[in-house]
């Protein structure tokens, strides 16, 4: 009967008729994300041959190259580094074992940029090692830059990804897998290599995909770094030729490259789905003794914290004391914390207005409508914030040259580049809202819409909150689409970051760095409280 | 008593969080057998069995299997080089492995006669490639048996291994696993709180209450001659009727038996089979309630001095409605045993 129940309302929750309202609002959000890839699609369709022949040079290739390998190598550190973090974190006994689990996901407030510009003033050839050392006679170190630079930037300030996910993933692999396998006769790292590293599988392949789309979008450190992939081409290329048509071309395969990227992932994933058998024990083992493996495990969390955390952080810290002492203006970042708050704030609200129409209807129709819906919100994820910009701008620059290089516009780019952020909570609190309790509203004689004002809105304003949030810290930080799009002369603390550091003024740019670590930091201390208190069960 | 045992404790303790889970633990178990450790929960038998298969390390005390000290006194073999086998009360199969490969983990060149052996062992052919959530729990216990037994180990522990089975499926399963064990020749720790499966199932019986092994004895004698009244329950209904001994004779409600007992006070075990209740207008019993399950039924009555008797009757037996008068009379054994300390 219950069965049956569920069928019904599943058949009613296809068949039911979408609002005419709902409908048009949602496919003017729908449109507005379809914008960039579709320009792009009818941009490079006009390609002329030159144009063609401009992207089959070897350039291209290379570039390819570059980027694959830069990403390959990334996600293959990240996973690695992030995989051992977890395992140390979770299951063993290392000396305070909460503040390395806290401590471990921390780098994610760094934005990629602000990382590679702290590592590029700590080592970089103007920076303050090679200070040091000149009176010792070293007047050279070797150059950090391209791809080692790139690389180690972007697998430090990626790994937490890999790291969360498999911490969350190992703590739901029941420990007596591991040790059925050990009283089989398997050793330790057996058991791990055959049974605890196939079941983290899917996690493994969620966090690293999201390390991989993040080396394809990131424009901040490759640019800083100086090492040529597809961003940093599309990007040359904007700003030196007059045919826009390449850097139309390059984005199109960077976003093919990402949907290869993503494809690849499904399969990874496996289709295997692994549950419990059994009603399970729920004892909660003791942590693995690392014994003779402490110092080597407690060498490896060093050096990983360090590199990652404490570097930077002090770095940036040391380049505010300098900057202080020798009388750096500050003016302009009190400007910049201004246009930040306010360009976010707009991005935020509209972007959550933008979300409810796509949450409604992912949420309420389970058909094709809401699987439509709901795959619009998630395009964002999938563009670079380079290529939406972009396009952007070939759109507007000759069309309508009011909206080229406005407010309006990089507004209109967060709403595309941060839908699913907020589409994501708002869908779960219509979820847990009960279309009974709906039904119940109207058979007491209140009209749908009352209902909906009375009921729905209501529930959905701590989610639209939280989702409003989210996307305000985001959009802080984004770079690419800002500096692209704004206004000239406008200025965030981000594009503060991103000029001075890409001119070598270091210590201009930690003060706006700071204060957008601070920024980044907020989300993290309600999630640091949980990662504080794994489930110890004793 | 040439042959070493195939385990033998000496003094294990383990302490959790300043809760003694194991304390002073002494078992031996021999080549062949199976024995059943039993005891209520949350008297330290799991954690017995995991400081035997290496999973736990004990505070003080020794593990030896044949003769070779794995634990204790410096010594210490991780769990995968003690040959001992474990089947988890949860089974733990790879959620991510078929049955093949599941019960093939433990095989360092495992040939595919091999693995069709063992499931033929276990009746499980035919369902190598399913996947352990296909299987019902019947099954999944098996494949757990299979994979324990496949690298023959030493010893093989299992950890209420029929407990999240339902009742039904239990027996017949404990049976199967029984079968197996004798065909293998594998001895074997059966740890359960479970009387009725200890008794019927092992060749031997340890008791166990507060952490160490309190009684040890074929499934007969642990029944007939508990060590005392704790032991007594644990084994099955038990009516412990106070009584005295003076002069090696011990005196209780249904008469006197001979004892070597210390004088004073002391008591006797009956087993509510051992008695028969009798309606009779001027007996000094009263019938207080009855359960009837069908074959047998238990029949409380209440003694003049209030002591109250379970009394076990076969076959149904309407005229013992309670307000009964009932006279009792005892038909099997009367067991001394010491009063409780």
């Amino acid at each position: 009967m219950g069965i049956r129940a569920t069928a019904t309302e599943a058949t009613a929750r296809r068949h039911r008729r979408v609002p005419a309202g709902l409908a048009a609002s949602a496919g003017v959000v729908v449109a507005l994300v379809a914008v960039a890839p579709v320009y792009l699609l009818v941009r490079a369709s006009e390609a002329t041959s030159s144009s063609w022949d401009l992207i089959l040079r070897g350039r291209t290739i290379a570039l390819t190259v570059n980027t694959l390998g830069l990403a390959g190598a990334v996600t293959a550190a990240a996973t690695a580094l992030g995989v051992t973090a977890a395992w140390i974190a979770v299951r063993s006994d290392i000396p305070a074992r909460r503040v390395w689990a806290t401590a471990f996901a921390l780098p994610l407030v760094f934005p990629s940029y602000v990382g590679a510009f702290a590592l590029l003033a700590a080592l970089g050839p103007r920076g303050l090692l090679q200070g040091w050392l000149e009176p010792l006679g070293v007047d050279r170190l070797p150059d950090i830059g391209g791809f080692p630079g790139a690389f180690l930037a972007l697998t430090l300030f990626t790994y937490p990804y890999v790291y969360l996910v498999a911490a969350s993933a190992l703590r739901g692999v029941d420990p007596t897998w591991d040790e059925a396998a050990r009283t089989l006769g398997r050793s330790r790292w057996y058991a791990f290599r055959t049974v605890t590293l196939p079941l983290l599988r899917p996690a493994l392949a969620g966090g690293s995909l999201l390390v991989a789309l993040y080396v394809l979008h990131d424009f901040g450190a490759v640019s800083l770094m100086r090492f040529q992939t597809f961003t940093q081409a599309i990007f040359l290329q904007y700003k030196a030729a007059f045919d826009r048509t390449p850097a139309a071309i390059l984005s199109l395969l960077l976003v093919a490259l990402a949907i290869v990227v993503v494809a690849f992932e499904q399969r990874a994933r496996g289709r295997a789905r692994y549950h419990r058998t059994g009603a399970g024990s729920g004892r909660a083992p003791g942590p693995v003794r690392l014994g003779r493996w402490r110092w080597p495990a407690l060498v490896f969390s060093g050096v990983v914290v360090g590199v990652a955390l404490v570097l930077p952080a002090g770095v940036l810290l040391y380049l505010l004391v300098q900057g202080l002492a020798e009388g750096v203006p500050f003016n302009l970042t009190v400007g910049a914390i201004g246009g930040s708050a306010f360009v976010s704030s707009l991005g935020a609200v509209g972007t959550v207005a933008a979300a409810v129409p796509l949450a409604i209807l992912s949420a309420r129709h389970s058909g094709s409508v809401g699987r439509a819906a709901e795959g619009a919100a998630y395009v964002g994820y999938a563009l670079p914030g380079l290529v939406v910009a972009l396009a952007f701008v070939f759109l507007t620059a000759g069309t309508v040259p009011w909206l080229y290089q406005s407010l309006p516009l990089v507004v209109l780019a967060y709403v595309v580049l941060f839908l699913p952020q907020a589409v994501e909570p708002l869908r779960s609190g219509l979820l847990q809202v009960n279309p009974r309790i709906e039904e119940a509203g109207r058979t007491l004689g209140r009209t749908r819409g009352q209902v909906v004002r009375r009921i729905v809105l209501p529930a959905l304003a701590r989610p639209a909150l939280a989702g409003a949030a989210l996307v305000c810290l985001t959009a802080m930080k984004e770079l690419p689409a800002t500096i692209l799009l704004r206004p000239t002369g406008f200025e965030t603390l981000a594009t503060r970051v991103w000029t001075s550091a890409s001119a070598g003024l270091y210590s201009r740019a930690a003060v706006p760095a700071l204060l957008l670590i601070a920024v980044a930091s907020l989300p993290l201390w309600a999630l640091a409280g949980r990662l504080g208190a794994p489930e110890d069960g004793r | 008593m040439n042959a070493p045992p195939v385990l033998e404790t000496r003094g294990l303790a383990k302490t959790f969080g300043g809760v003694r889970a194991v304390d002073a633990f002494d078992l031996d178990v021999r080549d062949g057998e199976l024995l059943a450790l039993l005891g209520p929960s949350g008297c330290g038998k799991t954690t017995a069995l995991r400081l035997i298969a290496g999973l736990e390390r004990p505070d003080a005390g020794t593990v030896a299997i044949r003769g070779r000290r794995v634990a204790g006194e410096g010594d210490w073999t991780p769990p995968e080089r003690r040959r001992v086998g474990l089947v988890f009360q949860d089974w733990a199969l790879f959620p991510h492995l078929d049955v093949r490969a599941n019960v093939a983990f433990g095989l360092d060149r495992p040939s595919a006669d091999r693995i069709e052996e063992l499931l033929d062992l276990v009746h499980l052919r035919g369902l190598a490639e399913r996947m352990p959530h296909e299987l019902s729990g019947g099954q999944q216990q098996r494949v757990a048996v299979a994979r324990a037994i496949a690298p023959e180990p030493d010893l093989l522990l299992l950890d209420e291994p029929f407990s999240n089975l339902d009742a039904q499926l239990r027996a017949s399963v404990r049976a199967e696993v029984r079968d197996v064990l004798r065909a293998t020749g594998t001895t074997a720790v059966l740890v359960t709180h479970d009387q009725e499966e200890a008794l019927s199932v092992a060749d031997r019986v340890a008791v166990m209450l507060h952490g160490r092994v309190r009684q040890t004895g074929t499934p007969f004698d642990v029944y007939a001659a508990p060590a005392d009244g704790r032991v007594a329950r644990l084994l099955g209904d038990a009516n412990l009727l106070p009584a005295t001994s003076s002069d090696g004779r011990v005196t209780f409600a249904f008469g006197a038996v001979a004892a070597p007992m210390p004088d004073g006070p002391c008591e006797v075990l009956v087993r509510p089979e051992s008695l028969r209740a009798v309606p009779d207008r001027r007996g000094t019993g009263r019938v207080v309630h009855v359960e009837f399950y069908g074959h047998d039924q238990l029949v409380r009555c209440d003694l003049a001095d209030g002591v109250g008797v379970d009394v076990r009757l076969i076959g149904p037996h309407p005229e013992l409605a309670p307000g009964t008068c009932v006279r009792l009379e005892l038909t099997g054994p009367a067991i001394p045993l010491p009063v409780r300390a």
